[in-house]
C-alpha cells in the first residue's frame, strides 16, 4: 500500500474549448512523502496541470491517479475523496480565505468531508497550530496580514488531511520573514507536497526533486540542484536564478 | 449585558418592539413618550453613548425627508401656527412616520451597536431565513474590504498617471474603472468558487450549532417590546 505513488499522472492532455491546448500528454508520477517542484514560465499550464489533479477540469485524455484512485470529473462520489485527497493552497489567500473568522473557514473543508461538533473543532485546532496561527481562530482573515492569511490557507487545506498539498506560488508576495516561516512550516509537514513557483532559491531549499513544464510537457525531472545548476537548460525554459545567487 | 445576549433574541426582541410601536396610534402620543424613555432606557443599560446613538440614528433622514414635508401640502382642515399653514391630516401622518420610524432605527441601532455583523447573520440563520440569504450577506461581509481596498488601489493608480475627476468629461474614466472593478470582482468570485469546491464545498456552509439560550436571557430580551406592550395596553386602558 505505501509503494502506491501520491500522484501519477499518465499522457495527460488537454485543450480549451477556444481551441488553445495546454497540455500535451504531461507524464509525473510523485512517490508518497516526497516533495517536488513544478517549474516552469508563465503559460507553461502549470495551473492547468493542477486543476486536473482534483478534476476541476475533466480530463480530455490520459489519466490523473491519486493514491491509485482514478481522478473522474463525471463520478461524483469519488470526486468528493478526490479533493479530500488532493489539498490546494490558491495564489491569493482572499479567494480562498472567504468565511468570516479564520476558524470557519479551517472547517469549511473538514465540514463539506462530513465531520462536525468536537471532531471538527479538533481538526481545526489542530490543523492552525501546525502553521502557528491557532490564537487567531475567532479572527476575521481581513484583520491578519498577508503573510498570515497565506499561513491560514494552507490550514484550511491541512486540515482535511489530504493524501497530497499542492501550493500554487506559495513564496509570492510575502516578506522574507514570512517567507522562512512558511519554509519552517512546509519542513514540518508529514506530507507529499508539489509546489508550484518560479522562486528557484525556494523550491532548492525545500524540494530534493524538481520538474520543468515548459510549453504543455514535462521537459526535465530531476534533482533540484541538478536542474538548477544546468544554465541552458533553465534558459531555454524562462526560468532565472535570482542575481548573484549562486548555488 | 445587551453585549452577551444570543443575536437572534436580540433580532426577535427588535422586531417585536418595531411591531408595538407602529400598531400603535400617533394620537396616542403618551404612549410615544414612553416608548422613546424605553428606548434610551436600553441604550444606557447597554453602556451605549447617547450622542453615538443619536449620531448613528442619523442614517434615518434621507427616509423621513418627505414625512416632514407632509405638514405642509394636502387637503382638508387647515390650522394655522406662528404664520404658517399646516394640514392636520399631513401633520399626524408625518408626525407618526417620523415618530415610528425614529423608534425602529434607534431600536435597530442599539441591535447592530450590541452586535457585531457577522453575529446578526448567525441570528438570522437561527431564525431560520433562507441559507442562500445568509451566505450571500455574509459574503458581501467578508470582501466588502477586499474590493474597496481594491477600488482604491485603481484610485491611487490612476491619481498617479496624473487623473484628477472634476466634471462629468471625467465620468468615462470612472466609468471604465467601475466596469473593470466589476469584472475584477466576478473573476474573483469564479475563483472564489473553484477554491471551495477544491474543498468539497456541495451547497452548504458550516454553522457553529445553536448557544444555549436561558430563560433570563430570554427575559432580558423580551422585557423591551415586554413593557413596550404592557405601557402601551395600560395607556389604552387608562384612555390617555
Amino acid at each position: 500500500m505505501n509503494t502506491t505513488p501520491s500522484l501519477q499522472i499518465s499522457n495527460l492532455a488537454f485543450a480549451y474549448p477556444d481551441g488553445n491546448q495546454a497540455l500535451y500528454g504531461v507524464n509525473l508520477t510523485i512517490n508518497k512523502g516526497e516533495r517536488v517542484a513544478l517549474l516552469g514560465p508563465n503559460g507553461a499550464g502549470k495551473t492547468t496541470l493542477v486543476m486536473h489533479m482534483n478534476g476541476i477540469h475533466p480530463t480530455m485524455q490520459g489519466e490523473v491517479r491519486i493514491a491509485g484512485e482514478l481522478v473522474d470529473a463525471k463520478n461524483k462520489e469519488t470526486l468528493k475523496t478526490i479533493r479530500a485527497k488532493v489539498g490546494i493552497v490558491f495564489q491569493d489567500p482572499d479567494d480562498q480565505l472567504f468565511m468570516p473568522t479564520v476558524g470557519e473557514d479551517v472547517a469549511f473543508g473538514p465540514f463539506n468531508m462530513g465531520l462536525r461538533g468536537d471532531e471538527l473543532s479538533a481538526v481545526v485546532d489542530e490543523a492552525l497550530s501546525q502553521v502557528g496561527m491557532l490564537e487567531f481562530r475567532d479572527r476575521p482573515p481581513h484583520h491578519l496580514s498577508f503573510g498570515q492569511r497565506r499561513r491560514v490557507a494552507v490550514a484550511t487545506v491541512l486540515a482535511m488531511k489530504p493524501e497530497i498539498l499542492v501550493m500554487d506560488e506559495p513564496s509570492s508576495n510575502l516578506d522574507p520573514a514570512s517567507r522562512r516561516e512558511l519554509a519552517e512550516i512546509v519542513r514540518s509537514l508529514d506530507v507529499t507536497i508539489v509546489m508550484v513557483t518560479h522562486d528557484l532559491p525556494y523550491a532548492l531549499e525545500l524540494c530534493e526533486r524538481s520538474v520543468i513544464l515548459s510549453g504543455g510537457i514535462i521537459v526535465a525531472d530531476a534533482p533540484t540542484r541538478e536542474i538548477l545548476t544546468n544554465a541552458s537548460l533553465l534558459a531555454s525554459h524562462r526560468l532565472e536564478l535570482p542575481v548573484g545567487f549562486t548555488l | 449585558m445587551t453585549h452577551l445576549l444570543p443575536s437572534h433574541i436580540k433580532i426577535l426582541a427588535v422586531l417585536a418592539f418595531i411591531l408595538v410601536a407602529v400598531s400603535t396610534p400617533i394620537t396616542r402620543w403618551q404612549t410615544f413618550i414612553a416608548l422613546f424613555a424605553l428606548v434610551i432606557a436600553a441604550a444606557l443599560l447597554s453602556k451605549i453613548p447617547l450622542l453615538l446613538l443619536f449620531k448613528r440614528a442619523l442614517i434615518e433622514i434621507p427616509f423621513v425627508f418627505f414625512a416632514i414635508l407632509m405638514p405642509f401640502f394636502g387637503e382638508g382642515e387647515r390650522f394655522e401656527i406662528a404664520g404658517i399653514q399646516l394640514y392636520r391630516e399631513g401633520l399626524l401622518a408625518g408626525t407618526s412616520i417620523v415618530a415610528k420610524g425614529s423608534l425602529g432605527v434607534l431600536a435597530a441601532v442599539i441591535l447592530s451597536t450590541t452586535t457585531t455583523a457577522r453575529e446578526i447573520l448567525r441570528g438570522l440563520e437561527r431564525l431560520k431565513l433562507p441559507t442562500v440569504m445568509v451566505q450571500i450577506a455574509s459574503f458581501m461581509l467578508r470582501y466588502v474590504n477586499v474590493i474597496s481596498d481594491e477600488m482604491e488601489r485603481m484610485k491611487i493608480a490612476r491619481e498617479s498617471r496624473g487623473f484628477i475627476a472634476t466634471g462629468i468629461k471625467h465620468w468615462k474614466v470612472i466609468a471604465t474603472s467601475a466596469a473593470a472593478l466589476f469584472i475584477r470582482s466576478y473573476e474573483r468570485g469564479e475563483r472564489v468558487h473553484l477554491a471551495m469546491l477544491s474543498r468539497g464545498f456541495d451547497g452548504n456552509l458550516p454553522s457553529l450549532g445553536n448557544p444555549v439560550v436561558t430563560t433570563r436571557q430570554w427575559f432580558t430580551a423580551l422585557s423591551l417590546p415586554g413593557i413596550a406592550l404592557s405601557t402601551s395596553l395600560l395607556f389604552l386602558a387608562i384612555g390617555w
